[in-house]
């Protein structure tokens, strides 16, 4: 039997489908087979991030409403073997599926796959109930913002009152050079407001970017510092002790003149 | 000049310090949602304690949550009318 994730955050546009589709890639790259659930239905975006827009026949709408089978609906990878997608529907809104569909659609995808990926939509209304409907266990995603965190607080206490205890946070987009200028949270700062255990810090990387608009995973980038963060975060999640990364620039600019000047 | 580069590299003026606050205190309120009704209860009580000591006047009576520096603290401002001699409880 497969394990449910879902992956939410509460504020939008902060990097939950990017994240999904890392864990998903990240996930079957190691040998598991992983389906991927856009449950954002209405804004679909997990089919372009993965690149397979060009591939979508029916969607998760067409699933839970008996217009085809399961297996009809699942998208292939192009490159990795065991990843798997099933799109949102673009053209229905988020009361075209009910958290209980949501749930017998987890079970089914559960008797199939090592790991199934949830993508949540922003906010706190159905869709986010769709989304961890079915879900056994939760990350949250943040960046250093105050908005960012409210929100991932607020997330943090309806994931607690959907029974999905101990959500896993994740950092997006940290970067070393303002945390040491004093000018953005730190990752200290951060799990001390939210009081959540760390999955893994993903710094700021143009390189994500670029992946994201080739439709490629940034997971499977053996020489990126973000790469290897969500590769830190998928074997995490399978369960390995892994230390964060050290994300420590070697000898910058700054450090040399703070130097200069004498101010440590 | 010195004074201009050691701020910019200084660690402890850096607006993190500022969002950390602002967040901390938005926190506090997010989650103690109290209910005006909850506030209204704990009004009515208040009134029937402090009646007990001294006149007050209720309707002017404020209470509010408020959160400010590193506490939140739950602020009465009671205006008195007048003392009274000894405790009279009612039970």
């Amino acid at each position: 039997m497969g394990e449910v994730i879902v992956v939410t955050s509460g504020k939008g546009g902060v990097g939950k489908t990017t994240t999904t589709a890392n864990i998903g890639a990240g996930l079957a790259s190691m040998g598991f087979k992983a389906a991927l659930l856009d449950a954002d239905i209405g804004l679909r975006n997990l089919d372009v991030v993965l690149g397979l827009e060009n591939r979508i026949v029916y969607d998760i709408v067409d699933v839970t409403s008996g217009n085809c089978r399961l297996r009809q609906a699942l998208i292939k990878d192009k490159r990795l073997e065991g990843l798997h997608l099933l799109p949102a529907a673009q053209t229905k809104d988020k009361t075209a599926v009910s958290p209980e569909q949501m749930r017998e659609l987890c079970l089914e995808l559960k008797k199939e796959f090592d790991y199934i990926i949830i993508d949540c939509p922003a906010g706190i209304e159905q869709g986010f109930r769709n989304a961890v409907a079915g879900a056994e266990k939760a990350v949250v995603v943040t960046t250093p913002e105050v908005s960012a965190v409210r929100d991932a607080d607020r997330i943090i206490g309806l994931l607690e009152a959907a029974g999905l205890n101990e959500p896993k946070l994740v950092i997006n987009r940290i970067q070393l050079r303002m945390v040491k200028q004093g000018d953005m949270m730190s990752i200290e700062d951060i799990i001390d407001i939210l009081a959540i255990d760390l999955l893994g810090v993903i710094p700021e990387d143009e390189l994500i970017v670029i992946t994201t608009n080739r439709g490629e995973a940034v997971v499977l980038d053996q020489n990126s510092r973000s790469g290897q963060a969500y590769r830190n975060i998928t074997r995490r999640i399978l369960g390995e002790e892994i230390p964060m990364i050290n994300l420590e620039e070697e000898g910058g600019i700054l450090k040399k003149l703070r130097r200069i000047i004498g101010l440590k | 000049m010195l004074e201009f580069l050691s701020r910019l590299f200084s660690r402890d003026n850096g607006s993190k310090n500022m969002a950390k606050e602002r967040l901390r205190l938005v926190l506090v309120h997010d989650r103690t949602s109290i209910s005006p009704q909850l506030l209204e209860t704990l009004k009515a009580d208040l009134i029937q304690v402090i009646s007990n000591y001294m006149e007050i006047d209720e309707s002017a009576l404020e209470v509010n949550l408020d959160a400010n520096g590193n506490t939140v603290a739950l602020v009465a401002n009671i205006p008195v009318k007048g003392m009274k001699r000894s405790v009279n409880k009612k039970k």
